[in-house]
């Protein structure tokens, strides 16, 4: 079946976006990539220097996947500007995650910061993913600003409480033109599958691959989920019924 | 001079304990290093923990951990014997800790890895914790004890080995090593140093940590892939009549990692954090926050110790979080390097297997998992 995904004019063969942070080795991190079937791994790049053997690049590149710079870590805009034009410098590529959070016990997005970074960074000609919370308004702000895509959280980052306000979710989905990507929050495949039935785009998972007790099983178990998910939004879901209706009617029943 | 039998390129914890046992058993060698000792086996903390550092994947390297655990007092006893000064090798167990609730779900996960393996530990409430650590803070949600996971102080170790190793007859070249010497056979036939000279042995062991696989003239079909991990640690001073705590704190504090290791000289080791950034070796203001911040947390009495130490050093991290030990595809090259943040416990194991190498020719059964031909 032909289900392009696109950002920004470039079409992406997977539906997943995997993180790299919190994976326990290398080796472990490039068979959780592989099984996953993603085609970009987004990279904090404030925990990697390029240019350094055997890094998670390395690894990126050996697994053939396409790096997605990220400002993790940073508080301000100021700050998640200086690290993307950093990025751009050291990945060549224009694209860039921003992430701007509050504090760290929260890892909430401080979505004032965010606006700001992302109003600045799309200036600059940023191919801009911005990551943010579950409110539309804010999600409307930034497609307004030229993201190319939004990546609304399920739940905070590294929780693994999965999606808890698909009201929300839906209402981001149903306004936006650009891809909308579910990004933290998710714990195990049936969220990531949740989270593509509502109509997301793509999911990004992290924590719940890299810290899952067998990442490469449960990298494979949410590329599967995603791909299901995505399938079930096309197929469409049936209508919710308070009583049964039998799948085979009497129509055509042998009268005996 | 006359060919040596083997030059060992890195004097950390790993080239010094090799170059110890194999010149004590009759080899000549040589260990070269500028600055021995001084690298990462300085900053490291020397905890033998492979209970509480066991992981879900790695059951292989948690075998060769415990393995070499085992050889610790007879080596330890060995080192103080031959180098005629006190080796405290402090067997009484690691507490691993949860401060929060999170903390206290990711230490089941811990427990249950532990089940699974078959490793000693033990669950205590938060009181019965504090009965062995009276100044945890009370709000720690309970603990694992692990009886088994001991430590010792590696600058006593590697200072110890230095001694050793020159009183059986090991010489220790404090120069580097610029590139590897090839005979005309195209086997490696010794190393040449930064002042032009040549050392000319049967056998290279390269054992330069984080930097093993930067040395000159290595083949890189032969070279395993070794890359630098930064650890940021610090060490504060307490009064040795009046410890914190004696057992070894591990834990984590509001999802922030965190160890503190009290020696009986009052160190009190605070580590370390696990950065891939190349080969920088500052010490950035967020990681001495973040290492506090979690260690107040767990132990808010160190709040009143002066702090002695901030430093950063380079763990030798390899693709599967283990050790590369033994020959190479190119004759006459070895290695002992990749132990990540294991050196300290894996050192009598290491030295052990790659004596075989240096007398057999190939590593001992109990560590052919770990040749430096996985990689290929």
């Amino acid at each position: 079946m032909d289900d392009p995904f696109e950002i920004g004019g470039t079409t992406l063969s997977s539906r997943l976006i995997l993180g790299t942070g919190g994976a326990p080795s290398m080796d472990i991190l490039e068979s959780a990539i592989r099984a996953s079937g993603t085609d970009m791994v987004t990279v904090a790049l404030r925990r990697v220097v390029p240019g350094v053997a055997g890094s998670v690049l390395d690894v990126c590149e050996r697994a053939g996947v396409r790096v997605l710079p990220n400002t993790a870590g940073c508080r301000t805009a100021r700050e998640a500007v200086l690290t993307a034009q950093a990025a751009r410098e050291a990945f060549e590529t224009d694209w860039v995650k921003v992430e701007v959070v509050a504090d760290d016990r929260t890892l909430l997005p401080d979505t004032v910061e965010l606006v700001d970074a992302v109003e600045a960074l799309a200036d600059l000609g940023f191919i801009v993913l911005a990551y943010t919370n579950d409110d539309p308004v804010i999600a409307m702000r930034l497609a307004a600003l030229g993201c190319a895509a939004v990546m609304p959280l399920g739940s905070p980052i590294g929780s693994g409480m999965g999606i808890r306000n698909p009201y929300n979710l839906a209402m981001i989905r149903e306004q936006l033109t650009v891809p909308v990507i579910l990004d933290a929050g998710i714990g195990t495949a049936s969220d990531a599958a949740l989270a593509m039935e509502l109509g997301c785009d793509a999911v990004l998972a992290a924590s719940a691959v890299t810290r899952a007790r067998h990442p490469e099983i449960m990298a494979e178990a949410i590329g599967l989920a995603v791909r299901s998910g995505r399938l079930a939004h096309l197929g469409g879901r049936i209508p919710r019924r308070l009583y049964a209706e039998a799948s085979t009617t009497s129509v055509g029943l042998p009268e005996l | 001079m006359s060919r040596l039998d083997a030059v060992i390129v890195g004097g950390g914890i790993i080239g010094l304990t090799v170059g110890w046992k194999a010149a004590a058993a009759g080899l000549r060698v040589v260990v070269c290093d500028p600055a021995p000792g001084r690298g990462a086996s300085w900053a490291a903390a020397g905890m033998l923990a492979p209970v509480t550092e066991a992981t879900a994947e790695e059951s292989e390297l948690t075998r060769v951990g415990l393995a070499s655990l085992t050889r610790w007092p007879r080596f330890a006893a060995d080192l103080a014997a031959d180098a005629g000064v006190d080796v405290e090798l402090r067997q009484d167990g690691t507490l691993q800790v949860a401060f929060d609730g999170d903390d206290r779900r990711a230490l089941d996960e811990l427990l249950a890895v532990h089940r699974r393996l078959g490793l000693d530990s033990q669950w205590r409430a938060s009181r019965q914790c504090r009965e062995l650590e009276p100044l945890l803070s009370p709000r720690i949600r309970g603990g694992l004890f692990a009886p088994g996971d001991w430590q010792i102080d590696p600058r006593v170790v590697v200072t110890a080995l230095i001694r050793a190793f020159a009183n059986r007859g090991g010489r220790l070249c404090r120069s580097s090593a610029r590139r590897l010497h090839f005979d005309a056979r195209n086997s490696v036939g010794g190393v040449e140093l930064a002042g032009g000279q040549v050392l000319a042995a049967g056998a290279v062991v390269i054992a330069a940590g984080a930097h093993s696989a930067v040395l000159g003239g290595l083949p890189p079909e032969a070279t395993p892939p070794v890359r630098p991990i930064k650890g940021e640690i610090l060490r504060l001073r307490a009064d040795p009549e009046d410890l914190p705590f004696t057992r070894t704190i591990r834990g984590t504090a509001r999802g922030r990692s965190v160890y503190l290791v009290a020696r009986s000289s009052g160190e009190v080791v605070v580590g370390a954090t696990m950065q891939e950034a190349g080969f920088d070796t500052t010490v950035r203001s967020g990681a001495v926050h973040d290492l506090l911040h979690a260690a107040i947390d767990l132990v808010p009495a160190i709040e009143e110790l002066p702090i002695e130490e901030t430093l950063a050093a380079l763990r030798p991290g390899t693709p599967d979080n283990a050790p590369v030990l033994g020959p190479s595809s190119t004759p006459g090259l070895l290695f002992a390097t990749g132990h990540h943040r294991n050196g300290v416990l894996l050192a009598p194991f290491t030295a052990d297997a790659m004596l075989e190498v240096l007398t057999t020719g190939a590593l001992p059964a109990e560590a052919a998992s770990l040749g430096a031909g996985r990689f290929r």
